[in-house]
């Protein structure tokens, strides 16, 4: 099958599935009533499935928005305020868009249990408002009858398969625009905060910005959802609010495969077929709802992708094992082609910076946790365009001192400047977005992702900027990212790996994909937090290799700085070195000068030699 | 304004849901803080224990002897469910945890509308609890009465086994750091599995004493559940006196708004849940570094 055949296979299935459900369905116990609602509960699935199936965010307040869309369009066409039934779907949509706006600003900012508790909390208040202090509007326990159907020119659109062409028509065209979504730059970044959503940050994305818009998204594919519920079954119900509407979505999602786009809707046909024909059969009439409750467990429990999600992971599971084959178990060092001449990514010299100012600067930097001191008083300069190691013994404060450079963690006195600018105070994100890149002591991996996924994650970070809603691009579509992307993985020796997920990776690999990481995004100023941690010793060489070569390219314009135990790639590689002892600083110099410093020798070089045969 | 006997009449019904709340509340927040499990089966527990003194107490045919037959019930519930389900799921991301719970809430929900129907059942008050007291001007329903007092010696049991003894002193450190409990060569899972039991068995005697009160039906839960969330909301995760505080806040908001404008209590409880959460997350009683 060609490439453009395949990609677009998804929505060749659905249209094909569109047209002919009205034809067989009704032979296999489903009516155009069912087939309608299916339809919509799948079109709020929709939105949902890129909160929680991409994004990791699960609400239990779907319900809010759902309501919010049904009862504004329903309010409006059942006062005549709006001849226009179309017009009203749109405002319906728009105001439950905006209702998403502020319960998501909320609520973004808080994880897990937290984030759960807040959506579940304005899903009642939505239900509450509806139900009494709005009843003269909403009907109140009534809901709203008489909801008109739209028509299109003179043609009304009447209930039965004239409604059923519109709710999939609609449906199609939002299941599109959704998976669209999920290719993009945007949806991209979105799959990646699920998986880590720290490295997401500190790469440079702006997180509650991108959690903030999927949830307006999600709360605008709730609102028309809910609009449409009104018009076709010409009646808006106070249930749309209810915590059953959100839990329903919950369990219909889960079951149909969550992540699949498609789940919630094949959820929501699975839900509501049981309901219509299993409540006729005598006996078993009342269980449906437990039969669905205990699958529902079952699923959860096994760790199983639903029904949408096995088909998928058939398919992929097959193309992935493809991909894998011919390729070897380790690759270890001599994949690495130290001294290639490709060109790495870096940003262009940064506007703000001055000239002849260090690229980094710490001043009097402390950090205190409590009574510990972990960093007390340190101030050091980096030059631009050196390799400069910081050294010291366990617990002397170099990975805290790392962090502070960044601002993953704010000091709790002095300041960092970056090329002569300020950054303390500015939080991980925007001291990417000005050009520091940092690979960390543990691995911060998108596992679930490819190589060149986790790679492009970076590298959209600084050629986009913090955020952007480009949600209708494809992700793979930026030349400059692309061009990027490809550098690096050639540089760190993963072009074979390109297309494995991270997780299938030996330890080796995933240290340099770690590396690779930091890289990709362009720093001006590298942090590197014990790059050689845990590697065997052929890695260890190819790996200092690699970091020369990331020191050399780009006119040797960019600054590197290193923490490192490894005290021979250390004087190897650096042209200055920082000595940390106790979280202050002991010594800063040349290698001759630190390697003759009499404190050095005594707090730690001559300790370490002792002990360890390194 | 609304007349002073009523805003005091007003102000026993918020204590009479307060305390009920807070003994709900207490049970869901002593298997979050120790087990970091929110327990979204909550709300099913009370609902079960409703009809376990529904049974029990036809069975056995005494109020009390129907308390302590259900309160046996459901701590055998709550082993069951932490053994059989629970348990698996310390290790996994919250969001699991939320779904298996919920999962959970379903299928004891589903199973006594399956056994019993969804129509709702009654509940007789016991012999001792009827009839009315009279407070100055102030005409109360005894039970109601005798419920905060009921409830309120609980919560004092609660606090003693929790604070007073060497089994609370390993539930309050494991709420603070489960894993070190482990290390010192503590039972963690033990422990673990007691407490959920044990709040089990609190959501479970909350419905059996409120049971006599409303009418009992499969959904009668969910309303509960929600409010015990914005209970500990309130409270502070994970804190025992933030879900006694909060509980009561939570009572008076509901039963002092509505003597304000009824159709406003419940908005005004997630309201202020709502507030809560962007101006103090932690809640009253939590530390920051919880959230």
């Amino acid at each position: 099958m060609s490439r453009i055949g395949s990609a677009l296979l998804p929505e060749v299935a659905l249209a094909v599935t569109l047209l002919i459900a009205p034809f067989l369905l009704p032979h296999i116990g489903g009516s155009f009533d069912l087939l309608q609602r299916v339809l919509d509960w799948g079109l709020l699935g929709l939105g949902f499935d890129l909160l929680f199936g991409a994004t990791g965010l699960l609400s239990f307040g779907q319900a809010a928005f759902y309501g919010t869309g049904g009862f504004v369009a329903g309010y409006l066409l059942v006062n005549n305020f709006l001849a226009s039934v179309w017009l009203a779907l749109l405002i319906g949509t728009l105001v439950a868009g905006l209702f998403g706006l502020v319960v998501g600003w909320l609520a973004v900012r808080r994880i897990g249990i937290y984030f759960a508790m807040i959506t579940l909390a304005f899903g009642q208040m939505s239900y509450f408002l509806e139900n009494s202090p709005l009843s003269a509007y909403t009907g109140g326990e009534n809901g709203l009858p008489g909801v008109p159907v739209p028509a299109i020119g003179a043609v009304r659109i009447t209930p039965g398969l004239p409604m059923y062409w519109l709710l999939a028509a609609i449906f199609f065209v939002g299941f599109v625009i959704a998976r669209r979504i999920l290719h993009s730059p945007f949806g991209m970044v979105l799959r990646a905060i699920k998986e880590n959503t720290y490295r997401v940050a500190v790469v440079g994305h702006s997180v509650p910005a991108y959690k903030l818009a999927v949830f307006v998204i999600a709360a605008l594919y709730a609102g028309l959802a809910g609009g449409l519920l009104g018009v076709f079954q010409s009646y808006m119900p106070p249930d749309a609010f209810s915590l059953d509407t959100s839990g329903q979505l919950v369990v219909q999602t889960v079951i149909g495969g969550v992540g699949t786009l498609i789940g919630p809707t094949v959820g929501a046909a699975i839900w509501l077929w049981l309901r219509d024909n299993l409540q006729l059969v005598p006996g078993i009439g009342a269980l449906w709802k437990l039969i669905l409750g205990l699958i529902f467990v079952a699923l959860v429990v096994a760790l199983k992708r639903g029904i949408a999600g096995e088909i998928r992971y058939l398919f992929s599971s097959r193309r992935q094992r493809a991909a894998a084959v011919g390729v070897p178990e380790e690759f270890g060092a001599a994949a690495l082609s130290p001294g290639s001449l490709v060109q790495l990514p870096m940003m262009a010299p940064l506007a703000f910076a001055r000239p002849g100012a260090p690229a980094l600067r710490a001043i009097e930097v402390a950090k205190h946790y409590g009574g510990l001191r972990a960093v007390d008083g340190v101030s050091f300069d980096v030059r631009t365009g050196s390799i400069h190691a910081v050294i010291g013994p366990n617990g002397a404060g170099k990975t805290t001192l790392f962090r502070t450079l960044k601002d993953e963690v704010s000091p709790t006195s002095g300041e960092v400047l970056l090329f002569g600018r300020r950054i303390t105070g500015l939080g991980p994100t925007r001291t990417a977005q000005l050009g520091i890149g940092k690979s960390n002591q543990l691995n911060q991996l998108f596992l679930q992702l490819t190589v060149r996924e986790n790679l492009r994650i970076a590298a959209l970070a600084r050629r986009r900027g913090r955020f952007r809603a480009d949600l209708l691009r494809a992700s793979g579509s930026l030349p400059a990212v692309e061009r990027q992307v490809e550098a690096v993985i050639g540089t760190i020796g993963l072009a074979p790996r390109a297309d494995v997920p991270a997780h299938v990776l030996p330890y080796g690999e995933k240290r340099r994909l770690e590396i690779g990481i930091a890289l990709a995004t362009g720093p001006n100023v590298l942090l590197l937090d014990e790059p050689l941690a845990g590697m065997s010793p052929a890695e260890r060489i190819a790996t200092r290799a690699l970091i020369r070569q990331i020191a050399e390219g780009n006119d040797q314009s960019r600054t590197l700085l290193i923490v490192e135990h490894d005290m021979d790639a250390v004087f190897e590689l650096a042209e200055r070195i920082t000595v940390l002892y106790e979280g202050r600083l002991l010594a800063d110099g040349t290698p001759d000068e630190i390697q003759r410093d009499k404190a050095v020798q005594d707090a730690y070089l001559g300790g370490l030699h002792e002990h360890e045969p390194a | 304004m609304p007349s002073a006997p009523l805003l005091i009449s007003q102000a026993f019904n918020g204590l009479a849901l307060g305390t009920l709340l807070a003994l709900v509340s207490s049970g869901l927040t002593i298997i979050l803080g120790t087990l970091g499990v929110l327990n979204f089966a909550h709300g099913a527990l009370f609902m079960l224990g409703a009809y376990a003194i529904f049974v029990a107490a036809t069975k056995t045919g005494s109020f009390i002897g129907g308390v302590l037959v259900g309160t046996v019930f459901m701590l055998l519930i709550g082993v069951a469910l932490e053994r059989g389900l629970v348990r698996w799921f310390y290790g996994r991301p919250p969001e699991d945890q939320i779904l298996v719970t919920f999962g959970a809430g379903i299928v004891l929900v589903e199973a006594v509308r399956a056994v019993f129907g969804g129509d709702s059942q009654h509940v007789s008050t016991p012999a001792w609890g009827g009839g009315v007291a009279q407070i100055g001007f102030l005409i109360y329903p005894l039970y109601r009465l005798e419920l905060i007092g009921i409830i309120a010696a609980l919560l004092l049991l609660f606090y003693i086994v929790l604070y007073r003894t060497s089994i609370g002193l390993v539930v309050r450190a494991g709420i603070e750091d489960a894993r070190m409990v482990g290390i010192l060569g503590i039972n963690v899972r033990r422990t673990f599995l007691l407490v959920f039991a044990i709040g089990a068995a609190a959501a479970g005697v909350s419905g059996m004493l409120y049971a006599p009160i409303v009418s009992v039906d499969p959904d009668m839960g969910a309303e509960f559940l929600v409010q015990s969330f914005v209970v500990i909301v309130i409270g502070g995760l994970g804190s025992y006196p933030g879900a006694i505080v909060g509980g009561i806040i939570a009572g008076e908001i509901v039963s002092i708004t509505s003597a304000f404008n009824s159709a406003y209590s419940d908005v005004m409880l997630y309201a202020v849940m709502a507030l809560l959460l962007v101006l103090r997350p932690q809640g009253l009683f939590g530390s920051e570094g919880r959230v």
